[in-house]
């Protein structure tokens, strides 16, 4: 992959982020298996085992199968990376992730030259997962990316924030970071990725397609039914915090808008 | 039991009840300011004033059905409940004007363009004239058209539990229930009728 320097909307927009506070990063969660409260997955997560944990590997790769987490992590180099984190509600953070790039986890299991699709898989432990036992949505849950931007080098694998591991509440103890696109595509606790030549279901797509589109790339100009997509608030201002312009594909138009020459933003949402 | 709590309810003064019922505004935007409300407290102070706004709808709307069915009378303070209403519903919508949405433009947009806010903010409208009439002059002045007035509080039950269902994201539960408790409580009011056997033929020769 690229240097750290080289990433996130060149090294002076990198410099420029101020991470928010560890009890911001983990007391503020949308992870609905957890519940659907902000709190709730701060709460309830300790439920969750994350070891021993693997991820299966499959659909068009040479190498299908299970990997065990630990044999992944002896396998990648984890980096920093601190990114803007943008969720579709129009809140948004800045977080110190530590990881490794999709790109890689990906090579490792060799992807098949007619694959176009990733597909991703949350855990689905009912008894682990007080909010499953409410179907708000269609579990387990999903989420997807075209290759491309599976093998965009911004496209990170996190297993750590603040270079301690990842809480189970952020997504332990592996998760996917888009750092373009609406958070809810950066997909928690992942059991499965899927190599396909399909299009495949995503789980907020599932739910209300026309609220949630399949590519969900960060857009002040595309309006979304619930919520103005043109400001935001970073969390951690407090009562009188100020709302603050959107950037288009949240601030990373540099690294990620090519991918998408010649498609309209607002059909392709 | 039930006459001793009757007894209780007519002795208890009705500015108790506005006292206690305003606590909470103040308490918690003071909450809100010290951190008591977490990292995203303007979403929560929303959020908090929102739901005692409900939670008084369904008190209020509770109170003939209670009466009515338990025999525990709490008209004496149907007043004080809906005008609790009314504040928690203007401070949940200036906390959403000043503190949320902030950009008057796009305050204007979201009334016009998001269902929810459209229906959150036709019952606040529905709920001034309530609150502006919820005095003795205005009950003397507009008789019995002042009850009539006052059955938009049905009307307003219902757009505020459907504002809640509709704003958040997927089918959740704890809106529903609002949605269902007002529901259950409007049908409770609906007129019983009693289907006697004799009473049919008389009804026919009338």
């Amino acid at each position: 992959g690229l240097g750290l320097g080289a990433m996130a909307g060149g090294a002076q927009a990198q410099e420029a982020l101020q991470p928010n506070s560890w009890d911001e990063v983990t007391s503020y969660n949308n992870f609905y298996e957890f519940g659907t409260g902000k709190d709730d997955p701060a709460d309830n997560a300790h439920l969750l085992t994350t070891s021993p944990w693997s991820v299966t590997i499959d659909g068009l790769v040479d190498r299908p199968g299970a990997y065990d987490f630990k044999d992944i992590l002896s396998e990648m180099t984890i980096e920093e990376r601190i990114y803007r984190f943008r969720c579709v509600e129009a809140w948004s953070m800045v977080v110190p992730w530590n990881g490794f790039e999709l790109a890689d986890l990906l090579a490792m299991a060799g992807v098949q030259d007619s694959a176009k699709y990733v597909a991703f898989e949350t855990l689905y432990r009912p008894d682990e997962m007080p909010g499953t036992a409410y179907r708000v949505l269609d579990w387990p849950y999903r989420e997807g990316l075209r290759l491309d931007e599976a093998m965009n080098p911004l496209t990170l694998m996190a297993t750590g924030i603040f270079g301690k591991d990842l809480p189970n509440q952020n997504g332990a103890p592996l998760r996917l970071v888009v750092p373009w696109k609406y958070g809810f595509k950066s997909i928690k606790s992942i059991v499965r990725i899927t190599l396909s030549d399909q299009q495949p279901p995503t789980s907020w797509n599932m739910s209300n397609s026309r609220e949630y589109g399949f590519y969900s790339n960060v857009n002040p100009q595309v309006s979304h039914p619930r919520w103005s997509q043109s400001s935001e608030r970073r969390i951690g201002g407090g009562l009188f915090s100020k709302r603050q312009p959107t950037l288009m594909f949240n601030g990373y138009e540099g690294e990620v808008a090519s991918m998408y020459d010649g498609m309209d933003l607002a059909e392709f949402i | 039991m039930r006459d001793r709590l009757n007894q209780l309810l007519r002795r208890l003064p009705t500015w108790v009840v506005y006292g206690l019922g305003l606590l909470p505004a103040p308490w918690l935007f003071y909450q809100g300011l010290t951190g008591g409300l977490g990292v995203e407290p303007i979403k929560a102070l929303e959020h908090e004033y929102g739901e005692l706004a409900l939670q008084l709808l369904v008190l209020g709307l509770a109170i003939t059905p209670l009466r009515k069915y338990l025999r525990v009378n709490l008209l004496k303070f149907r007043r004080a409940v809906g005008l609790l209403c009314f504040s928690y519903v203007s401070c949940h919508l200036l906390v959403w004007l000043l503190l949320d949405v902030q950009l008057p433009e796009q305050i204007v947009a979201d009334i016009i363009k998001r269902p929810y806010i459209t229906i959150g903010m036709a019952g606040f409208l529905l709920l001034l004239p309530l609150a502006l009439t919820s005095n003795n002059w205005s009950i003397r002045r507009l008789g019995p058209s002042w009850r009539k007035l006052h059955r938009a509080s049905y009307v307003i039950g219902v757009l505020g539990a459907v504002h809640f269902v509709m704003l958040v994201k997927g089918l959740q539960l704890e809106p529903l229930i609002y949605l269902a408790l007002i529901v259950g409580l409007l049908l409770l009011r609906l007129p019983v009728r009693r289907i006697r056997p004799t009473s049919s033929p008389r009804r026919q020769r009338a």
